[in-house]
């Protein structure tokens, strides 16, 4: 009895058919296309984009150049050079981010002790040019100036998983 | 006969012909284009995407744009081409799809005549020897490209096509056979009362399966399988070469889906005999029933995965030439004593 069930499946081309079923409602279904650049996703408050160099809200940059940053980078993507300012402060003279070598691994973010460098929630950063991608201290406190509020957010937002 | 008079009996008779060439190839190759989208806007529906649709209105101009950018790149010939027959390979395969065409009718004009090309009465065996033709660009462009890719391409093309072309000329007997002509409008007249699909209904999907074969369709698609040998025959060509190679295989499966109108599902006669199915055009009719068999087409494409090559022999020559030949020979006996 199931071989003459399994022959007549095979001569109705059952599976067959049943495979075009499906595909057919599936036609019928709304789809999940999202129209990137008109429509984009929701992203994690942990999504590690682009980096940024944040500031206090006095306005003076977090970064105290304990290069712990530069000494777990697995890329070894950030170059850091520090001396003492006028007012004795220990600060970066230099902080350089080649996003080339960089893997967003964000390892930096998880080894800042002043929660300076993050990575931010932007990832439409992509330019004609290598020597675009090779960031500077001055981008990267732009970076941190420009997404302070979102990145203020996504931190509190994942504080309590910490 | 002066030359005044020679000018006019030419453009007397070649001028209706030469609108008649056009009236069939210009809308063809719209179709060609179109069909290319809504190919990649079916399939991108099964798989829950939404397909091309930033060029114009829901992607409408997407072709254009793609014919565009084809014209516009170089071609490429293999230094180690034949180069005559390089070029030749794509212009026959194009060529031979389009004079196809010459003997389908596609629906009825205002006497009730059929609007065809030429009306001749051996249309049927005509069309099955173009589409026979049909490999001999797919074996040249192999051959031509000099290429171990392209070359396989080839042989596997040449022995599938070969293969399905035996039952579906066994297939196209029963028809012929049942409906007593091989004039193209006379086997669509004859389905007046019931169309062939529902009297042969196993030889209509026989005849659909091996058209997916003939096309080299999904999912008998291994010619061109791309995961294995790249493009298969093609692999070589660029720009319009290719473009041609891409028309030719596109209209060829707008011809097969109209042989499957015409000989299973009533040609442009309406599914059911009542005034107000009369009253759409046969054109209409005719058009309506190659869009849905081509959607069938797309369909299958977005479901099955691709045959292993010896499946697909097996499968043609084992389980479908027997099929068609048992069927021929119950459909003749079937005409010589069952009426």
């Amino acid at each position: 009895m199931a071989s003459v069930l399994q022959t007549a499946r095979t001569w109705l081309l059952w599976e067959i058919v049943s495979g075009l079923g499906k595909t057919l409602r599936y036609f019928f279904k709304p789809k999940y296309t999202i129209n990137y650049p008109y429509e984009k996703g929701e992203l994690s408050p942990r999504f590690r984009g682009e980096h940024a160099l944040r500031r206090y809200p006095n306005g003076e940059e977090r970064c105290i150049a304990c290069k712990l940053c530069e000494a777990i980078c697995p890329a070894q993507a950030i170059v850091i050079e520090a001396e003492a300012r006028d007012d004795g402060s220990r600060r970066t003279t230099r902080y350089d981010i080649d996003m080339t070598k960089c893997i967003y691994c964000g390892l930096c973010q998880e080894a800042c002790p002043v929660d300076a460098i993050v990575e931010g929630p932007n990832y439409e950063f992509a330019t004609e040019t290598h020597e675009e991608l090779l960031y500077d201290k001055k981008k990267l406190l732009d970076n941190g100036d420009r997404w302070e509020a979102q990145i203020a957010k996504n931190l509190e937002a994942d504080a309590e998983y910490r | 006969m002066d030359i005044a008079n020679l000018l006019s009996f030419g453009l007397n008779t070649l001028l209706p012909i030469l609108a008649g060439v056009l009236l069939i190839s210009i809308p063809l190759m719209i179709s060609v284009a179109y069909l290319t989208l809504a190919e990649r806007k079916v399939i991108a529906a099964m798989q829950l995407r939404k397909g091309p649709n930033i060029v114009g209105p829901f992607g409408l101009f997407q072709p254009f744009a793609d014919a565009i950018k084809m014209i516009t790149k170089e071609t490429i010939v293999p230094s180690g081409a034949n180069r005559l027959l390089f070029m030749l390979a794509p212009m026959m395969t194009f060529i031979l799809a389009m004079v196809a065409w010459a003997v389908i009718p596609v629906g009825l004009d205002f006497n009730g005549n059929p609007l065809v090309l030429a009306d001749i009465n051996l249309g049927i065996l005509y069309l099955f020897a173009v589409s026979s033709l049909g490999v001999y660009g797919i074996i040249v462009a192999g051959w031509a490209s000099n290429s171990t890719y392209a070359f396989l391409g080839a042989l596997r093309s040449a022995a599938q096509m070969v293969s399905y072309e035996v039952s579906i000329g066994f297939i196209i007997v029963t028809v012929v056979l049942l409906n007593g002509s091989m004039n193209l409008t006379d086997i669509v007249n004859a389905q007046k009362d019931y169309w062939n699909a529902l009297l042969l209904f196993p030889m209509f999907i026989l005849f659909f399966i091996s058209a997916l074969a003939e096309t080299n369709r999904s999912p008998f698609d291994l010619p061109e399988g791309e995961s294995e040998i790249v493009a298969g025959y093609f692999v070589e060509y660029s720009s319009m070469s290719f473009g041609l190679f891409f028309l030719g295989e596109y209209a060829n499966m707008i011809l097969m889906s109209a042989m499957t109108v015409l000989l299973f599902l009533g040609g442009w006669l309406p599914p059911l005999d009542i005034a107000a199915f009369h009253a759409i055009p046969a054109l209409i009719w005719f058009l309506f029933k190659v869009a849905m068999v081509l959607f069938c087409f797309l369909w299958v494409r977005a479901t099955m995965p691709r045959y292993r090559y010896d499946q697909l022999m097996r499968l043609g020559w084992k389980v479908f030439l027997p099929l068609s030949l048992a069927m021929v020979v119950l459909t003749a006996a079937y005409v010589v004593y069952g009426r």
